[in-house]
């Protein structure tokens, strides 16, 4: 096609569009959106991408897998399997996989790419935590967030139980468990969820729906809104050079990031399908279809179901209750329904909680550094290791066998270190930050270490350091130092409670809490007065590190 | 767009007069040191080798086709290996499953190949031979100005009045409570999603003189076809005639092990037989089965959360998160020496519900 018939064509359906949805508009506005550059941004990218993937493999699925556990005689062609009674969901999988061509692919990149959307979107969370990209205006957005996580959780532990395999249905198993323990009301409500008794007929077709309809249709909707707050606030940006509250520094949306970003997306879905053409994920043939009375050891869900079997495998029997002929089962309720109600509740507020700290009502759009807000930087750590605690807690009985310890041992091990680990975790974290702090002051005051050593006519050895540029050092002075908030206690002189201040002293504490402990940035005239203490070697610097200077600083 | 003082947009970055390597940095011989470093605007721009030389942004082209040429050779790798490797013809079946690896190797390998070099190319295009310099574009708060908050609450008001929302409880009233009933239709039409649990989570297919019978093959058992130390995984005779024998293989699934009488429990010695026990296999934590036994110790362990009974104590629990026995099957043998059950369970087997006691 010559340049002109393109261009003849361009201008007719350009012209078509405007006319109709006044696409000129659109395009004038955000075309060239600028969008700022950095790897950790494309770990959403990579979650997004994955929840594509899913739904056009997915899609794939529906067309050969039968959602009823429907008694039939498996006469396919997995030997192994022939002449037994097993459900039609199992026998559709296994044949989808086996008898389809391009249907066990479908099924891997399927199976692989729901693994890497849950672990895309929990380190895309670690990205926004760290970074303080949840604070004021995107609140909103990280509870949306909060909110897509959880779903991607069940959406994922839904999917992997369809196939009604031995390994599935023993999950399956472990949800109407925990169905049970809900109090006062579980039988009843395991009754209308599985309609009667477990397993039932009508839960997997329930299931299948609610994986391929319901859950599906939320998120889409979610991530729709996701997106266009992500528009609407404009991209938050690392700090560095140029980079303000008040810009946003990069390459437009066209053509730089609509190919960039459009070419991630085959990228992520190239990289998904070779491991589903190179790696094997859940062989359902060899677990069998499901039945209640066998199982095999070392039964483990997908990983992000780990952390919730750990807190079930971690917590004691004797928080089962019996009382007045009554059950209740605290060793369900806590671990399975309890903690992760409260690390979801704690997830959604947590930008209220550090807002009300700071008392802070600013936009935010430069990020932080880690480091520069060591108290959140030690609580996402410490967030972090109670989740692999209770992580590890799901895979006792592996690590039991693979490093041939106690399974006793490892599960008491790992019921102290549950609660030792994370103040730990939170101590040392922070004191990291600190003194990645105190380092960056270092280097800003003092230079670079350039590693050549010098003497003087005296006889004085020392190294000379190299002052940063004003781009480098920029990026090591420009945050704020936060102090805790100047509260008093809220009563004046005869003792009357100022309106509004009941709570002031705990935001006090908590304000204290997060900012008292703080090293902050050099500031213009505490370098002039370390240039000055050093006056004597800075003659000398001066005149040896000229020629050194990198030639883009002219 | 007061939040742009002095930095306001004066040209393409807003910031490059500070870029002049001085920065905002005043030094010590000035009189006035600034409280805080100034933003030294953006870094000179470094251009590419593509952007200088002629020669290599040609070869950057190249290395894009040539990645667009490898995705189209992927997309017919696909298409060839989809046809080439069949698996409907009448081969053996390890024949078969090397063709269903190979399958899977060669539409995988080709789909790779055809997805992943449009997105390496299209990347390199962008990286290599799209423009690279920084640009700047202007935030505003999200908050509207004054005057649009102010008609923003006006106009709120005008539509709350002209619906007379506020002069008219009643209606507001009564669409509250309309509302508030409305979910209840909902919550009602789910009530045929299932019967009510009455006694089907307390009883199981044994009944008095019900047979022990080996699973899966269906055949009873005879008292001395256990040696001390084995085990049996035990379902009722005539389970499979069920109604729905997966709901009552969930409940009856039994263990049958042959200890050393004097290793029995007291407890445990009126249902058992000669040093032969029968426990349920449904953990009393979460419904798994309980599956794994060390006959040396006699423990049975939970794969599922590795809760452990004690056989020699009655099945009591003594690691993990159950917390109660697993409940025994009383037993005994019948005129023709078969083991069979006593009588049923005397508790709900399997894990706890509220109503369960």
């Amino acid at each position: 096609m010559s340049t002109t018939t393109t261009g003849k064509v361009a201008a007719s359906t350009g012209n078509f569009l405007d006319e109709r949805i006044g696409a000129s508009k659109l395009v004038k506005a955000g075309a060239r959106k600028i969008f700022p550059d950095h790897w950790s941004f494309m770990l959403g990218e990579v979650a997004l991408y994955s929840f594509v993937i899913l739904i056009l493999t997915g899609t794939f699925l529906t067309f050969f897998y039968v959602p009823s556990v429907g008694h039939t005689t498996y006469e396919g062609v997995y030997e192994p399997l022939r002449g037994q009674t097993v459900s039609e969901a199992y026998a559709s999988t296994v044949r989808l996989s086996f008898d389809i061509r391009g249907g066990l692919l479908m099924r891997q990149i399927h199976h692989w790419s729901a693994l890497i959307f849950v672990a895309a979107i929990s380190v895309h969370m670690f990205r926004v935590f760290f970074t303080g990209a949840f604070r004021k205006p995107r609140e909103l957005n990280w509870v949306i967030g909060s909110l897509l996580v959880l779903l991607a959780v069940f959406e994922g532990y839904f999917g992997y139980s369809l196939p009604d395999d031995l390994l599935s249905g023993t999950g399956l198993r472990i949800m109407s468990g925990i169905i049970l323990s809900i109090p006062v009301v579980g039988s009843y409500v395991h009754f209308f969820v599985f309609g009667g008794e477990f397993p039932g007929d009508e839960f997997i077709p329930r299931l299948f729906t609610i994986h391929i309809l319901l859950i599906p249709g939320i998120m889409v909707a979610l991530i729709t809104a996701h997106l266009f707050l992500v528009v609407l606030h404009k991209h938050s940006q690392y700090p560095g050079p140029g980079r303000t509250n008040d810009n946003v520094v990069g390459y437009p949306f066209y053509p730089v990031y609509t190919a960039k970003a459009g070419g991630f997306f085959f990228i992520v879905f190239g990289v998904t399908t070779l491991m589903a053409a190179l790696f094997t994920i859940n062989p359902i043939w060899a677990y069998g279809s499901y039945d209640p009375s066998p199982v095999t050891a070392g039964s483990q869900p997908d990983w992000y179901m780990g952390f919730m079997d750990g807190a079930v495998r971690l917590t004691p029997g004797f928080f089962e209750l019996h009382f007045l002929g009554y059950s209740l089962s605290l060793n369900i309720v806590i671990p399975a329904l309890l903690i992760p109600g409260i690390i979801t509740n704690l997830l959604i507020l947590y930008p209220w909680i550090e807002a009300w700290a700071t008392g802070d009502r600013r936009e935010h759009h430069l990020l932080d550094r880690p480091r520069n807000a060591p108290t959140r930087t030690g609580l996402g750590v410490m967030a972090i290791t109670f989740y692999l605690c209770l992580f590890l807690g799901g895979g006792n009985d592996i690590i039991a066998t693979h490093l041939g310890l106690s399974i006793n041992d490892i599960t008491n091990t790992l019921r102290f270190l549950l609660f030792a680990l994370p103040p730990l975790a939170y101590v040392v974290t922070k004191r990291i930050c600190l003194g990645l702090q105190r380092s960056d002051r270092e280097k800003v005051l003092h230079g670079r270490e350039t590693g050549r050593v010098f003497r003087t006519e005296d006889g004085e050895v020392f190294e000379l350091h190299e002052e940063l540029t004003p781009q480098a050092r920029w990026v090591l002075v420009q945050h704020d130092a936060v102090r805790p908030l100047a509260l008093d206690d809220g009563e004046d002189e005869a003792g009357v409670r100022r309106p509004g201040s009941r709570f002031d002293g705990i935001r006090r504490r908590i304000s204290r809490f997060y900012f008292e402990d703080r090293v902050e940035p050099v500031t213009p005239a505490e370098l002039a007065a370390a240039h000055h203490e050093h006056g004597a070697h800075e003659a000398i610097e001066a005149e040896e590190e000229r020629p050194a200077l990198p030639s883009g600083q002219a | 767009m007061s939040t742009h003082d002095a930095n306001g947009p004066t040209g393409e970055t807003g910031l490059e007069r500070h870029g002049d390597g001085h920065g905002g940095l005043a030094t010590h011989e000035e009189a006035q040191v600034p409280e805080r470093f100034e933003n030294p605007g953006l870094p000179q721009h470094q251009h590419r080798v593509s952007d200088v030389d002629a020669r290599a942004a040609k070869r950057a082209e190249r290395q894009v086709a040539a990645m667009f040429g490898l995705s189209a050779l992927g997309t017919i790798v696909t298409i060839v290996a989809y046809y080439a490797v069949q698996l409907d013809e009448e081969v053996s079946f390890d024949t078969y499953l090397g063709r269903v690896q190979l399958s899977n190797f060669l539409l995988g390998v080709g789909l790779f190949l055809a997805l992943f070099f449009i997105g390496a190319g299209a990347i390199h295009w962008a990286k290599t031979l799209m423009p690279d310099d920084e640009r700047v574009e202007y935030r505003h708060l999200q908050r509207g100005t004054e005057e649009t908050r102010a008609d923003a609450v006006r106009i709120l008001q005008e539509g709350a009045d002209e619906s007379g929302l506020g002069r008219r409880p009643l209606l507001r009233n009564t669409l509250l409570g309309a509302l508030a009933l409305i979910p209840l239709p909902a919550v009602i039409l789910l009530r045929d999603t299932g019967p009510l649990p009455e006694k089907a989570l307390s009883t199981t297919f044994w009944k008095a003189g019900t047979r022990l019978t080996l699973d899966p093959t269906g055949e009873p058992l005879k008292a001395e076809d256990l040696t001390i130390g084995s085990i049996a995984h035990i379902m009722p005779e005539g389970i499979e005639e069920a109604e729905h024998p997966l709901n009552e293989r969930a409940k009856a699934a039994v263990l049958v092990m042959r200890l050393n009488p004097d290793d029995l429990a007291s407890e445990s010695e009126d249902g058992s037989y000669s040093g032969i026990v029968a426990y349920s296999k449904i953990c009393t934590h979460m419904g798994c089965p309980v599956a794994l036994y060390e006959q040396q110790t006699h423990h049975l362990l939970c794969p599922c959360h590795q809760s452990t009974f004690d056989l020699t104590q009655n099945c009591k629990v003594i690691f993990g998160p159950a917390k109660r026995p697993l409940p025994q099957l009383p037993i005994t043998v019948d005129d023709e020496g078969y083991l069979v059950a006593k009588e049923g369970f005397s508790q709900a087997v399997g894990p706890s519900f509220w109503e369960r006691g």
